[in-house]
């Protein structure tokens, strides 16, 4: 896997690699090692892209000051379009 | 004066309300007032005449209609304002009563002024440097809302965030965004979510609302909080064209809650899209490359294929001209067959020849050698002698001993004879 890193930096490598190999001035042996990175990146984006869990939370405090994290009921949720 | 009235001197009532008239003009030339308007009224001569008041007094005023084209706003009942007047005695009625120059609703002018000042405070503290801003991550796993709870603003984000990239972690940090403790709790937020340090980015959201509902954004405290912030804070507050102390501060401003949304989450399908098309292109340019280099290899190879070819076509001229050999040697062994057949049939066509006129003169010989021959002789009479013994002819009686057995060949049959005596 791609040394974690933003999705941001991830995304830019990618783009930074296609150029690279779209240019053909790479060897092969360059340009192997360049699609290999290229692979884990795109994989990492998608990863990145996919498997983040959606949740909303609700920060609160009790009386004592400790916070307390309670689900977000979106009540619009289902009427949305 | 009072020495006047000591000594008993008696004003009219004119002079004493002409005298006081001078007095409080010359006491209060130009006064800036504050007071609730009542009793407001504009006659048919275009000037507003009204009452000023607070708890416990009030006074009559008026705003000529020339210095009403100046306002910025219209003037009515239960408004509180402040403005420039003079004050001034109307002499027939001895009643006094505030001119205005100018007048502003006065929490406005305040909150306006007070807005200004703190503006240029933070302005000359840098607090609004481009230098300062942080970046805005570009897909934050984690956004931190600090809105009210209730309000459309927190709605609006959550519809946005759910549009454009459904699983981003959202926290809410529900506050008081107006009113008493708004102010604090807004703070306290913007600290909880920092020492909390889940969240990459913060939006600080509230709907629309009139100048003074904005009062928590506009405070000195919550900009130093917004500044101090080390997770970069999105502003989304009231309108496209509601400024507010927080929004220069923030590390970006967006004209509302819904634009904050949209700053702080990327369209998710954009983004999929677009990793899908360089992963494409990533392929596409491996396998182009790839497929180019078989070709190649290909070609090569083809190449390499050929002097073995070249061997296969030696080969085959070897074999050919071995196959020309041998047919070349079959034929010429064929015809030297035929020249010895021919030579062979010529040989034998010649000895038959040959052999025939030989018998005929063989034939002739025979009959000549028999004419010659000793048989003949012993027909005539001759005969000879040898031993029996073996055959040798006896032509000398020397080497004849008595005795020996002889045979005598005569013309016709044989005499086998023992010597009895030698004659030399």
């Amino acid at each position: 896997m791609v040394k974690k890193q933003s999705f941001e930096a991830s995304l830019k490598e990618l783009e930074e690699i296609v150029k690279e190999m779209e240019s053909g001035n790479l060897s092969l042996e360059e340009a192997i090692k360049k699609y290999e990175h290229g692979i884990k990146h795109s994989k990492y984006c998608n990863a990145f892209l996919n498997t983040t869990e959606k949740k909303i939370i609700l920060l609160a405090k009790d009386n004592d000051g400790n916070s307390i994290e309670e689900i977000f009921e979106d009540e619009q949720d289902d009427i949305q379009p | 004066m009072m020495a006047e009235k000591q000594t008993g001197h008696i004003y009219t009532v004119s002079i004493l309300t002409r005298e006081i008239k001078t007095l409080l003009e010359e006491t209060f030339p130009f006064i800036w007032v504050t007071g609730e308007i009542s009793n407001y009224s504009v006659p048919s001569s275009g000037h507003s005449y009204f009452t000023l008041k607070d708890q416990q007094a009030s006074i009559q005023a008026v705003i000529f209609k020339n210095q009403k084209l100046k306002l910025r706003f219209e003037p009515e009942n239960g408004i509180k304002i402040y403005g420039l007047a003079r004050l001034s005695i109307y002499e027939p009625r001895g009643t006094y009563q505030l001119i205005f120059e100018h007048l502003e609703p006065e929490g406005i002018g305040s909150i306006q002024i007070a807005f200004e000042q703190l503006k240029r405070k933070l302005s000359d503290k840098g607090y609004f440097d481009q230098k300062f801003k942080k970046p805005i991550p570009f897909l934050s796993s984690n956004i931190c809302i600090i809105t009210s709870g209730t309000g459309a603003a927190l709605r609006d984000i959550i519809h946005i965030s759910k549009r454009r990239f459904s699983n981003i972690n959202l926290e809410v940090l529900p506050v008081k965004v107006q009113g008493a403790g708004a102010e604090q709790e807004i703070i306290e937020a913007i600290h909880f979510a920092n020492k909390r340090q889940k969240a990459q980015v913060i939006i600080l959201a509230r709907g629309g609302g009139s100048i003074e509902n904005f009062s928590a954004f506009n405070s000195e405290l919550v900009a130093d909080a917004v500044f101090l912030s080390k997770i970069p804070i999105i502003t989304g507050v009231g309108h496209e064209t509601d400024f507010t102390i927080a929004d220069f501060v923030a590390d970006l401003r967006a004209p509302t809650p819904s634009a904050a949304a949209e700053l702080a989450i990327p369209d998710k399908q954009i983004l999929t899209q677009r990793v899908f098309e360089l992963r494409q292109r990533l392929d596409k340019s491996i396998f182009v490359r790839i497929s180019h280099l078989n070709d190649m290899i290909a070609s090569l190879t083809y190449r390499i294929k050929i002097p073995e070819m070249i061997i296969y076509s030696h080969r085959f001229k070897v074999e050919e001209l071995e196959l020309r050999l041998k047919n070349q040697i079959k034929n010429a062994i064929r015809n030297h067959k035929d020249k010895i057949n021919g030579l062979t049939d010529m040989l034998m066509h010649h000895f038959y020849v040959i052999f025939q006129r030989n018998k005929i003169k063989q034939l002739e010989l025979m009959s000549k050698l028999k004419a010659l021959s000793p048989l003949s002789v012993l027909s005539r009479g001759y005969s000879i002698t040898r031993f029996a013994f073996d055959k040798k002819i006896i032509t000398d009686s020397i080497y004849v001993k008595p005795k020996d057995r002889l045979e005598i060949i005569l013309s016709k049959g044989r005499l086998i004879s023992t010597v009895e005596k030698v004659n030399g």
